[in-house]
């Protein structure tokens, strides 16, 4: 377990490594550079120079990777000239909102996927199972953004049961004030999470039910609520535990498709405003954190996964 | 679904040609190999493993529906235009918004043009950039994968580790990134989706590669003195053509929605050009406003459900093809 983990923590770093490079290599992609995109088309080349070297952008590539990993680690993100805001003081302002968003959607979505995704696997190949499979097909190929859009058509404009857009607030706190405006929001969040969860819940469990650890549980004349619950349901919760870890970039995803149609002010809808434009410092520092917390799901779901299943041997 | 195949077909086929079928591990695929590569042909051709794959899908009504629709889809969109003939390059602003009607059978959008001619329009981009940025994926982190597995050792690490890193930069934001950085065109929209794509792909064959390589089959090329390419392409690939193939599918369908976001965010293809997402942006204020502009809305987004929907459903059935066929050996 130990010579695992060093190994898996290793990987991580080399991960990372190529991760910074790459995102590092994107800056220098836009047109011109990232002071042509942040100075605007009608800046001077001398002007244009001169930025190049306030910025260390005229330095050889690995020098500048140099700094700028040293500026991450010490906290600093960047600075958004757009905004003149610092990313990381934009980060603490909007990432709480997102997490609430990200965080309250998760859990709806599992509330439903795993009990569900459950009951289609014990009732499989039943009218109840195909047309839960055809909800989660639904989830599965509506756009999340359209999702949003039929719900403010329904609940919003035709039946006035909750506002259109999400809590307009600055700080955390003034967002949870706010519970019907995030009804919404969360809710079409959730509907296209649950139909990955109850999608891998019902496979999962599937694929239990037909273990020998099963078989042996009946013949020991175990009931079958007993079988289902005390045996099956905590065995299949376990890849729900690693794929929670992994889906992280479809969670991001969401959030920001999630943010833009209901105008929820979080990290998304900051990273499409940055797009907007192109305020690359923002969309820099927005990808680099997402992507470090990523990786450290894919850690934690790894190491998860071998500390809850005691089968999987790492060699 | 269709797990359990049909009685008859299954015992029928397994007392025909059992000892040749190209994956069967045992001594008559080497058989078949030292025929191959001496030039002589088998007495007897085995049924390919896509053909066989093709009947268990033909038994599967969802899917073979699925495939109408997917057909009726391209149809609509690349021969469409050819019947209702409208004018998707120059705005009409006598005919913004207008209600759909006679003339314009799902009404116009807000500077003018004929919502089912657009529908058409948007499609082909929809259709054609989803298609070919999931067969550039495919293509490409199939070679990758497949390498990556064969060679093997530290190359196979080096290659892992870059797929990895890929796969940990959540995907939205760098296409985000990418079509903020390029103009999009039809052509970026493809390179872009697919750049970000191939690594799931590649990541997969590589995990199959890992399995087909111990087979003795595959060793067998290596004794008689075949090369790595061979290895690669002559068996390694067309023995993972299942996996291939299911992943390229659902592909389709993954890009057709990545489009459509992109679209709706306003970073999709430029205008006069759109698609079915870049058709639904704005589509906020549409529902928001006194009057009930439902063709704005509707016909483009359940255009996307529905093909992604049968798509998937096309995919779901080919892996229960494929699937019954491993189960069969």
């Amino acid at each position: 377990m130990i010579g695992y983990l060093i190994r898996r923590l290793l990987q991580t770093l080399v991960v990372l490594f190529f991760v910074t490079v790459i995102t590092l290599f994107l800056v220098h992609l836009f047109p011109g550079g990232p002071i042509r995109a942040m100075l605007g088309q009608r800046a001077t080349p001398a002007q244009v120079a001169y930025y190049n070297h306030i910025y260390g952008f005229d330095q050889p590539f690995y020098m500048q990777y140099v700094k700028w990993i040293d500026q991450l680690i010490h906290g600093n993100l960047g600075f958004s000239t757009k905004l003149n805001q610092s990313v990381a003081s934009l980060m603490a302002q909007d990432l709480p909102k997102t997490i609430i968003l990200v965080g309250l959607g998760t859990i709806v979505s599992l509330l439903f996927g795993i009990p569900l995704g459950m009951y289609q696997a014990v009732k499989r190949y039943t009218i109840g199972d195909y047309a839960l499979t055809g909800v989660s097909f639904l989830g599965y190929a509506t756009p999340t953004f359209f999702v949003g859009l039929m719900l403010v058509e329904w609940f919003s404009v035709y039946t006035h049961l909750f506002p259109p857009f999400g809590p307009q607030s600055s700080s955390a706190l003034g967002v949870l004030e706010q519970p019907r405006a995030l009804v919404l929001p969360v809710v079409a969040y959730a509907f296209v999470l649950y139909a990955l969860w109850s999608r891998y819940m019902r496979s999962s469990v599937m694929d239990n039910l037909v273990q020998d650890y099963v078989r042996t549980a009946r013949a020991k004349g175990a009931s079958e609520r007993r079988v289902l619950f005390g045996h099956v349901f905590r065995n299949s919760l376990i890849s729900i535990v690693t794929l929670l870890g992994l889906s992280l970039p479809t969670l991001v995803a969401g959030a920001i498709f999630i943010e833009v149609v209901f105008n929820y002010p979080g990290m998304g809808l900051a990273f499409y405003n940055a797009a907007e434009n192109v305020d690359y410092q923002v969309l820099l520092g927005f990808t680099v954190l997402a992507t470090v917390a990523t990786i450290l799901g894919n850690l934690l779901a790894d190491i998860s996964y071998a500390m809850l299943d005691p089968r999987v041997r790492y060699s | 679904m269709a797990m359990m195949p049909p009685g008859g077909s299954l015992p029928t086929e397994l007392s025909i040609e059992p000892a040749l079928t190209p994956e069967d591990p045992g001594a008559g695929a080497l058989t078949a190999v030292e025929a191959e590569e001496l030039g002589v042909a088998p007495a007897v051709r085995p049924r390919s493993m896509l053909r066989r794959g093709w009947e268990v899908f033909a038994e599967n009504k969802l899917a073979l529906a699925s495939l109408g629709v997917v057909l009726f889809m391209v149809l609509f969109c690349f021969v469409g235009p050819l019947i209702y003939k409208t004018d998707q390059v120059h705005t009409n602003l006598n005919n913004v918004l207008c209600t759909p009607s006679g003339s314009h059978l799902l009404g116009c959008d807000n500077v003018g043009y004929d919502v089912l001619g657009r529908l058409m329009v948007g499609g082909q981009t929809s259709l054609e950039v989803g298609t070919a940025a999931a067969l550039v994926s495919v293509l490409f982190g199939t070679l990758y994968g497949a390498l990556s597995g064969f060679v093997g050792g530290i190359a196979d690490a080096f290659l892992m580790r870059l797929v990895d890193a890929g796969l940990s930069i959540p995907y939205i934001t760098v296409i985000i990134i990418l079509s903020v950085i390029f103009h999009p065109n039809k052509a970026i929209m493809i390179f872009v989706i697919a750049a970000f794509y191939w690594l799931g792909v590649a990541r997969l064959v590589r995990g199959e590669t890992l399995t087909l390589r111990t087979r003795e089959y595959v060793q067998a090329v290596k004794i008689v003195g075949g090369r790595n390419r061979r290895a690669i392409i002559r068996h390694i690939v067309p023995n993972a053509i299942g996996t291939i193939i299911v992943q390229a599918t659902f592909a389709v369908a993954d890009s057709i929605l990545i489009l459509a976001g992109l679209g709706f965010l306003g970073l999709g293809v430029n205008p006069p050009s759109t698609d079915w997402g870049s058709m639904l942006s704005g589509g906020l204020n549409y529902l928001q406003s006194s009057q009930n502009y439902w063709w704005l809305i509707y016909p483009a987004g359940i255009a996307i459900i529905i093909t992604c929907i049968a798509i998937n459903f096309i995919g779901d059935a080919l892996r229960d093809a494929f699937e019954t066929r491993l189960q069969r050996r």
